[in-house]
């Protein structure tokens, strides 16, 4: 199996490429642009965007001369489903167990209630 | 919607490492909170998933203790078991966890319960996964879209950008 996501998440554990990810979901944008905000070289972002175009998050137009970049939402989606569905799952367990607790609390007080009574 | 909007379990899946790590508060002491996770009576009515039944083999929480259970659905069973490898009353729960289904998979799951005060709890739980892959494989189980559905999609999505 290709370790596609594992990818996608080492591709975002970098800050500057987290940076230019949440950046690209406003607009897109050239290299140049990218680059701008950083006090990095622009050789640099360049490597930055293609550990995230191998990660399949971004795609660079062959045809326009200025070769904009742009986000793969859809990517970008299907992996903060799978852990969004995750954690919805986790908390409806732990719902449950809250309900559980109010059970044992609301037991031991009428138990408690008992013992005083006799 | 959840009733408990106050503390929603958060989620963190560590880009740099095999793991999953989820923590949420409690409004109960540690040691109930501890109690609801020892006592196979009270586990059950929580753990399994909503849509599935849960039946308890074995649950036996103590240090070098085992557990044994299984999820029915109209699709079929799951089968799940581990090891305690530790368990410190009111603090600390460390247990080994694998899904038949897959028998080359196991993770180390480090539950800790942390004292809040006001008879309240955090509850963290970290699994640790022998590889990436794993990771991955866990946090898609369950889902409509599986994780090997899951990369087909993905390959597709890519293969269309080429």
């Amino acid at each position: 199996m290709e370790d596609r996501l594992s990818r996608v998440f080492a591709a975002l554990a970098d800050p500057i490429r987290r940076d230019m990810v949440a950046r690209l979901a406003v607009a897109d944008a050239t290299v140049n642009e990218l680059a701008e905000p950083y006090a990095v070289t622009v050789q640099a972002v360049s490597k930055h965007l293609k550990v995230l175009e191998d990660a399949g998050l971004v795609s660079r137009s062959r045809q326009a001369q200025r070769r904009p970049v742009h986000l793969e939402a859809e990517v970008f989606d299907l992996m903060t489903k799978w852990i969004e569905r995750y954690r919805r799952e986790a908390e409806q367990r732990y719902q449950r167990l809250d309900a559980v607790l109010a059970e044992m609390a609301d037991e031991q007080q009428t138990q408690t209630l008992e013992e005083d009574a006799s | 919607m959840s009733t408990t909007t106050h503390h929603e379990t958060t989620i963190v899946a560590n880009p740099d490492l095999p793991t999953i790590e989820l923590v949420r508060e409690f409004d109960a002491p540690p040691a109930a909170v501890f109690r609801a996770h020892v006592e196979p009576e009270l586990v059950k009515k929580w753990l399994g998933p909503r849509r599935l039944e849960m039946e308890i083999d074995t649950w036996d929480a103590r240090t070098g203790g085992e557990y044994r259970y299984v999820h029915r659905d109209e699709q079929g069973e799951y089968r799940f078991y581990g090891s305690f490898h530790e368990v410190r009353p009111g603090e600390r729960i460390v247990q080994t966890f694998t899904w038949e289904g897959y028998p080359d998979g196991v993770s180390l799951d480090t539950m800790t319960f942390e004292d809040l005060g006001n008879g309240r709890t955090r509850l963290r739980g970290v699994s640790v996964f022998d590889s990436k892959e794993g990771r991955d494989m866990a946090l898609s189980s369950g889902m409509e879209v599986g994780i090997n559905e899951g990369y087909e999609r993905l390959d597709e999505l890519l293969s269309t950008e080429k």
